[in-house]
């Protein structure tokens, strides 16, 4: 990725300019050449979503996130920030959470993929969203699907015995405590100041669960 | 309806669904997954064509060339828009910037081209190949060294100046003075929902699916930018993934859609790529601000001076830090000063709680300087300086006399939130409390943000099966607006909530206030009170009823010893009532403000400075609270960002090229989880019959205001350390940490 960073940024020319710097500059395209420039490349993938075995052809660049956005219109998931920054693409594939903007559809042939939708709907609603919406862990909703998966895979990381940062010893199993709910939904940002809300959330769903 | 006079008792004043903690409405929807953003309209829009912004590499100066050959040969390109082939635009209102540029450009990131093909995948590889040299000028990016050529700009419609007394005597003669400095850096809104549109072309006429605060403001620039008439253009903005103040207007996203669809002759959608979007759009801009406190030894305020220096764009405005200093304490010689600098740095604009957020950064840290060289308190010393009328009254209304608040609970907030806190607690001695490892303290700060009010409308239908639905322009931007809007319809119409359906945020509704400034409840609310006075008369006409004596309760509609189910009045044909509120003067008879305390504990690493917020509390004056639940959680939210502005946000000016650096939400640092503590917020008990028919007022600013002082202050109580330049991260601690001596 950075060698070609690297040669766009010389290919456009780019003048670096200082306080003192205010000359014309006399652009040198590179030898202008592949890179996006080709067709693209066609692949078929076959992914479980919410229970549902889905075929898809696509440009083999296309994010596991845009798969479920754009073609399979399942926008639960959402594009906070498209660089793994912001959590709000979190679904869960094959029992783990993942930021679904990191990784390419084409590399999870078979996979079992659970969305925001597929943990329940209005009317029938999973624990977690249940307990987000009684407790107001949200305003504007945008990070919110991405908390809940997050949420509800951080329970059952805690309850497989995966130990987190702030696990005080790695050999003992985690408990649900505000600490280690708070070091492991660390990753999923809510601009609009959920924490509190949601940190009780998870807990009364873990105190149910439990 | 005109509201100039005071409220007298209502049917809202019943209480049975307003002032309730109800769950959002749309909350199902929200945590399902189900609520459509702007970008993600499938349903309206299925075969948009994707748009990716190409932005300006350099900060000032303009396009040397442009070749978009190989870009317009990339496999599934429909059309480049650029200046160029753009056509003329104009610039709306409230953009200070043009949103597309070229070939002169304006700031960094300014947006120069819109790519159009058919998958996102082929517009970002072709947006790459576009080819860009520049031809640069100088420019100035630096606050400190601009500074010095600022000039007087007016803040919320008052002169920059105000003076009152004479304060360089008063502060001479003080026996104890403060005279500090304090900077605060550009801060990004950095909300979660990229600004996105959806632009469609049904012949002459624009519909858009956008994110965006004020529908009504971006509706007429968005005609004004494309030249076309505003009853053209349609917005849709029925989710917003927040704002914060960065979606009041329309940006690139919105013009370049527009562009892109009427050129490619097909729908096309738009989100500014994150990274783009810091440099590309607003920010709350950097402060430097002086305060100077002159008091008597037993902690009267004499004089008061804050001066403030920010900078923005040619013909940008000015941060109003100074405002809450001409507000909150009585001092009878006082001044403050606003100036602005010219930089070529992005567009600076209103970010939550413009003014005050930063405001509030410098005095209230001042008056924490102040109680400790006066041996105070300073929660006395803020009660003792505590006012009934506006201590600025005399700039700002001649020589009329001083205006009173209509409401101002100050010390309530100051003594509950000290009692509730356990602020009795503190050792007023810094950096000699300990828990375990941390060095503890604890701080806090006063709150004062406006109570502004604007005129808003709604349209009331009862359909044929009774049920109530409420249609108006005004925005959730994920403050509540769908869940009071339909509370108080339904506490007007006699319903329960769930027989009122709430449709918002589209231009084919009433225009409303909008979502900004704090003023956004209060209206937007008082504008569906006005509406269902009509659908009121409406059905007790429909019913033969005297509209006068009619009581509407349970479903019921009840006249003397009549009575019947609302439902009744609509079985013949849907009824329609439509109304606006407009404000007359109370707001000028009375300072319309909202009052607030915060209290923080921190705990802070001696030996790394690592600094941990333990515990917070805000104690909220801000008229009738119309959903505790989501009022609380204005506050919290509010309370995390001035954690943010307090600890870590800072937008870091690369002064040789000209912009923000940290241009991503990996480098632009705001609070996670991990650095929020279980928040507590009280609301007094507080109605104002002079705000509006609701008798509201907002909440979602003064949250803010205050917090990032309370913190810095905790964080001097607890280490001894006092940081004037936020953000107070640990390499400025580090020097001076007391067990490195």
């Amino acid at each position: 990725m950075s060698a070609a960073h690297e040669f766009e940024v010389s290919r456009r020319g780019v003048l670096v300019v200082g306080a003192s710097a205010a000359a014309a500059a006399a652009a040198a395209p590179a030898a202008a050449q592949g890179q996006g420039a080709e067709p693209p490349v066609i692949a078929k993938v076959s992914l479980e979503v919410n229970g549902k075995r889905r075929a898809l052809e696509l440009d083999t660049r296309t994010t596991l996130l845009d798969a479920l956005r754009e073609h399979l219109h399942l926008t639960g998931s959402k594009k906070g920030c498209d660089h793994g920054q912001c959590g709000a693409c979190t679904v869960i594939v094959d029992g783990r959470r993942i930021n679904a903007c990191l990784t390419l559809a084409v590399m999870h042939e078979g996979a079992k993929v659970t969305t925001i939708e597929g943990l329940g709907q209005p009317g029938a609603l999973h624990p977690m969203q249940a307990a987000f919406v009684k407790h107001d862990g949200f305003q504007c909703g945008y990070c919110t699907p991405g908390q809940i998966c997050s949420a509800v895979a951080v329970l059952n990381e805690i309850k497989a015995g995966v130990p987190s940062h702030v696990s005080g010893d790695i050999t003992a199993a985690p408990q649900v405590s505000v600490d280690e709910l708070r070091e492991r939904m660390s990753g999923n940002i809510c601009r609009c100041g959920a924490y509190s809300n949601i940190v009780e959330a998870i807990t009364e769903v873990a105190g149910r669960t439990a | 309806m005109k509201f100039d006079t005071p409220a007298t008792t209502n049917p809202i004043d019943k209480l049975k669904v307003v002032g309730q903690p109800t769950d959002r409405i749309e909350g199902p929807l929200k945590v399902s997954g189900t609520a459509a953003y702007a970008y993600e309209r499938h349903d309206v829009e299925p075969k948009a064509a994707y748009g990716y912004v190409v932005g300006a590499e350099i900060a000032k100066g303009r396009v040397g060339s442009m070749d978009l050959s190989r870009a317009k040969s990339a496999p599934g390109v429909i059309t480049i828009v650029t200046a160029q082939n753009a056509g003329p635009l104009g610039k709306g209102n409230y953009n200070t910037a043009k949103l597309l540029g070229g070939p002169q450009i304006d700031h960094y990131h300014q947006a120069l081209a819109l790519v159009v093909a058919e998958t996102f995948e082929q517009a970002r590889a072709a947006a790459h190949l576009v080819e860009i040299t520049y031809v640069g000028e100088a420019g100035e990016f630096d606050l400190a060294k601009a500074k010095d050529g600022s000039k007087p700009k007016p803040i919320n419609g008052s002169p920059p100046d105000s003076k009152v007394g004479d304060f360089a005597s008063a502060f001479a003669a003080a026996p104890v003075q403060v005279d500090a400095t304090y900077t605060t850096p550009d801060h990004a809104h950095a909300m979660m929902e990229p600004h996105a549109t959806i632009a469609a072309w049904r012949g002459d006429e624009l519909v858009l699916w956008t994110s965006n605060q004020m529908i009504d403001w971006s509706r007429g620039d968005l005609a004004k930018t494309l030249g076309i008439p505003k009853e053209k253009v349609r917005l849709n903005s029925q989710f917003v993934g927040g704002g914060f103040g960065g979606k009041l207007f329309i940006r690139a996203d919105a013009v370049l859609a527009a562009l892109g669809a009427r050129a490619a002759r097909r729908p096309v959608k738009v989100a500014l790529q994150r990274p783009l979007m810091i440099n590309n759009t607003t920010h709350r801009p950097a402060t430097i601000q002086r305060v100077r406190l002159g008091a008597a030894r037993d902690g009267t305020l004499t004089a008061i001076a804050h001066e403030s220096w920010s900078g923005d764009l040619p013909g940008g405005k000015p941060d109003s830090a100074v405002h809450q200093t001409r507000m909150l304490y009585a001092a009878a010689n006082r001044m403050t000063a606003t100036r602005l600098a010219v930089l070529d740095l992005p567009e600076s604009n209103a970010m939550r709680a413009p003014g005050e957020a930063t405001g509030h950064m410098a005095l209230e840290v001042a008056m924490d300087e102040l109680a400790e060289k006066l041996g105070m308190d300073p929660v006395e010393l803020r009660i003792r300086n505590d006012t009934q009328v506006v201590p600025d009254g005399a700039s700002e209304q001649g020589s009329a006399p001083k205006r009173p608040f209509s409401q101002r609970q100050l010390v309530e907030c100051l003594r509950t939130g000290a009692d509730r806190f356990g602020w009795s607690a503190r050792n007023p001695r810094p950096g000699q409390t300990r828990d375990g490892q941390w060095l503890v303290g604890m701080g806090m700060a006063a709150a004062y943000r406006g109570a502004p009010t604007t005129k808003s409308a709604a349209r009331v239908r009862l359909d044929t099966t009774g049920v109530v639905i409420v249609e108006t322009d005004m925005t959730d931007i994920g403050t509540g607006s769908y869940t009071i809007i339909g509370q108080t319809a339904a506490e007007m119409m006699g319903v329960p909530l769930a027989s009122v359906r709430v449709r918002l945020g589209d231009s084919l509704f009433p225009v409303s206030a909008g979502s900004g400034g704090q003023w956004g409840a209060a209206s937007s609310t008082a504008g569906v009170f006005a509406a269902c006075v009509k659908l009121r008369e409406a059905v007790a006409q429909k019913l033969g009823f005297d509209p006068e004596k009619t009581t509407f309760a349970d479903g019921q509609v009840r006249s003397g010893n009549r009575s019947a189910p609302l439902a009744q009045a609509a079985r013949a044909g849907e009824l329609v009532a439509e109304d606006q509120i407009e404000f007359g003067d109370l707001s000028k008879t009375y300072q319309h403000s909202t009052f607030g305390a915060h209290y923080v504990e921190v705990g802070v690493d001696p030996f790394t400075a690592e600094v941990r917020i333990r515990r917070m509390l805000a104690v909220c004056a801000a008229g009738r609270i119309l959903n505790p639940k989501a009022a609380r959680s204005q506050v919290i939210g509010a309370m995390t960002m001035g954690a943010g502005s307090a600890l870590m946000e800072d937008l870091i000016v690369d002064k040789r090229v000209g912009f923000f650096i940290n241009h991503d939400l990996a480098s632009y640092e705001v609070p996670v989880h991990a650095d929020i503590p279980h928040q507590e917020v009280i609301f007094l008990d507080e109605t104002d019959p002079t705000t509006s028919p609701m008798k509201a007022k907002g909440v979602g600013e003064l949250g803010i205001c205050g917090v990032s002082a309370a913190v810095a202050n905790a964080i001097y109580n607890a280490s001894g350390v006092r940081v004037r330049d936020y953000p107070i991260t640990l390499d400025k601690l580090l020097a001076s940490m007391p067990l490195r001596a």
